[in-house]
């Protein structure tokens, strides 16, 4: 498999990366070399091996469904870049 | 270079217990260090006067015969801990203006117990790098310089501020987090120790996260006394962390008796690997010889699916950096560029706050998880994941630890690798396998290379066995004697 400049553009998009015209060739070679480097997992056969989702072999644990924190809306918004009577702000979405 | 900051953690704690000097001269000590080296670049954020106040705190609590486990003794952080009220980057500029208004429970713990924060370390942005040269406030400089020849050497990665101020007597300790070798590579690198603690045994809450299934923090220090010591504080199970272990802390520093006698040490053959320098083996076979003269049993062991782990990291990471690092939004914290819509403020604050680094993780990430390649790629990877925990599971039948070297070759250059990101990746090629099977592990300084910088070798041990992992390294410590220190060239600068 290999990834193409358009490729990239679509990848970017949807990564929400903002990626200009003249980087996309640098990245799509840059990401072949990775992708060629993975690929050499496609030969080892793996059809009866499950997969491992975790670095632990814990379940998860359970918890009473309870409110333990919040009512901080200073501490919340502390940080927002963009903040008005108590929301985060955005550029506007609904016409 | 006062001889307040040549002490160990462990007679730092124990000279402050006696009274020889107070809690506010060792800090104070440590922030003239800390100011004198500048020229390394360790440190993103100094926290002097607070360091100096909770230094204080501490004098008085000491003198009241009261006071923690780590009462007094300054330490530094790596800048990937919350740390509530001093700022919080992940070496991002993306994180531009981040003040967290909470605390990571390693470091909670850590001051809980008295230690004082000296300030946030350097690292490679996001963690995602072995050498720091991606951290937006530029690279870490190695203390260690080869023989006869000046030119700066990073100092690994990405725990690279921690692991330079650790070797240059910049702190008593420091923490690091490690998802394929971050802590162990840079300890390597810089002639320190370095553990990487089981997968669930310290708590990740309040660590910026990478790669969720991997991400463990771990202490990084000059013996590995004071890498129990620190452990000890560091471990324990947390609610607030689903996948932090609700396992006993056993006492770590305890456990170090220095015997090994029939202990049965695992050497796996897939470890030579081609290209490794021929020193690197020697080191290797002196590790060996040294365990063996100890008392312990050497047995060779098979890790026969160890060539796969490092592309299979190479999926993993990714996906998960991907997913993790959707909350960069621009909207709740960190950088925000304009935009005309929502999206494209999105796409503005991410194009401009993510490093190159990051962008191609990210990417590489989205690719191997968008529509038609999961099975591929991601699904397939773990599978391979189940593979060498298999191999491991398999040879903690036969012995109770592995011996490796830490990384392929000593410190290198600056620029040395960064045009080729696969080439870079090759850093992590023995460190790897234990973050991908949830294994503790441990780099200890055991040699010198011929250039006279130094060299790691590595433990790896069974889950949640860190007490007789850290046992073992510390027989080799013994072994390999007092370890050298960097000229302090830097204090002449």
């Amino acid at each position: 498999m290999s990834v193409d400049p358009e490729t990239v553009k679509r990848i970017a998009r949807l990564a929400r990366i903002r990626v200009d015209q003249d980087e996309l060739a640098g990245f799509a070679a840059e990401l072949n070399g990775i992708l060629g480097f993975i690929e050499q997992l496609a030969s080892v056969p793996v059809d009866q091996v499950p997969a491992m989702t975790s670095g632990v072999d814990l379940a998860l644990p359970w918890r009473a469904d309870q409110v333990t924190d919040g009512g901080n809306p200073e501490i919340v918004l502390a940080n927002a870049p963009g903040r008005m009577e108590g929301f985060y702000t955005v550029p506007k979405v609904v016409e | 270079m006062s001889a307040l900051t040549a002490l160990t953690l462990a007679e730092a704690r124990d000279g402050l217990h006696a009274r020889q000097f107070s809690a506010t001269e060792l800090t104070a000590a440590h922030v003239a260090a800390i100011e004198a080296a500048r020229p390394l670049n360790a440190f993103i954020t100094e926290t002097a006067e607070r360091a100096l106040d909770a230094a204080a705190a501490a004098d008085q609590r000491l003198g009241r015969g009261e006071g923690g486990a780590l009462e007094g003794l300054p330490l530094a952080i790596k800048d990937l801990f919350c740390t509530r009220g001093v700022a919080t980057t992940a070496g991002s500029r993306i994180l531009d203006g981040f003040v967290p208004t909470y605390e990571s429970t390693v470091t909670a713990r850590l001051w809980a117990a008295g230690a004082v924060l000296l300030g946030k370390l350097n690292l490679d942005e996001f963690a995602m790098g072995s050498s720091t040269e991606s951290s937006c406030f530029g690279t870490t400089i190695n203390p260690w310089r080869r023989a006869g020849d000046a030119t700066p050497l990073v100092a690994g990665g990405s725990s690279g501020g921690s692991s330079a101020a650790v070797a240059a007597g910049l702190c008593l300790g420091a923490t690091g987090t490690d998802t394929g070798g971050s802590i162990r590579q840079p300890a390597a690198f810089t002639g320190i120790v370095g553990l990487k603690p089981s997968y669930g045994r310290c708590s990740r809450f309040g660590i910026v996260a990478f790669a969720s299934s991997l991400d463990q923090a771990g202490p990084m220090t000059r013996t590995v006394r004071d890498a129990a010591i620190l452990l000890g504080t560091m471990a324990g199970h947390d609610p607030q962390d689903s996948t932090s272990v609700p396992a006993p802390v056993p006492d770590y520093e305890a456990a170090l008796t220095g015997d090994v006698r029939g202990l049965r040490i695992g050497v796996p053959r897939e470890y030579r690997v081609d290209g490794m320098a021929p020193e690197i083996e020697t080191l290797w076979q002196q590790g060996v010889a040294w365990l063996k003269a100890a008392g312990a049993t050497i047995v060779e062991v098979s890790l026969p699916h160890t060539h796969h782990a490092l592309p299979a990291y190479y999926i993993v990471a990714p996906a998960e950096a991907s997913s993790n690092l959707a909350r960069y939004d621009g909207v709740r914290f960190g950088l925000r560029v304009p935009g005309g819509t929502l999206d494209e403020m999105y796409e503005n604050t991410r194009g401009a706050g993510f490093g190159r680094e990051v962008k191609r993780r990210i990417l590489i990430g989205t690719y191997v998880l968008s529509h038609g390649y999961y099975d591929a790629y991601y699904l397939r990877a773990q599978k391979l994941r189940s593979l060498i925990a298999g191999d491991f599971a398999q040879a903690f039948a036969a012995v109770d630890a592995i011996l490796t070297p830490t990384t392929p070759s000593p410190a290198f250059a600056l620029g040395e690798n960064s045009d080729d990101p696969v080439a870079m990746y090759l850093n992590d090629v023995f460190t790897v396998t234990a973050n991908l099977a949830g294994l503790p592990a441990l780099s200890v300084p055991a040699g010198r290379a011929a250039n006279g910088l130094p060299l790691g070798l590595q433990l790896i041990g069974r889950a949640f066995d860190e007490a007789r992992l850290l046992n073992i390294g510390y027989a080799l410590e013994q072994a390999a004697g007092p370890a050298p220190k960097p000229a302090r060239w830097w204090e002449a600068a």
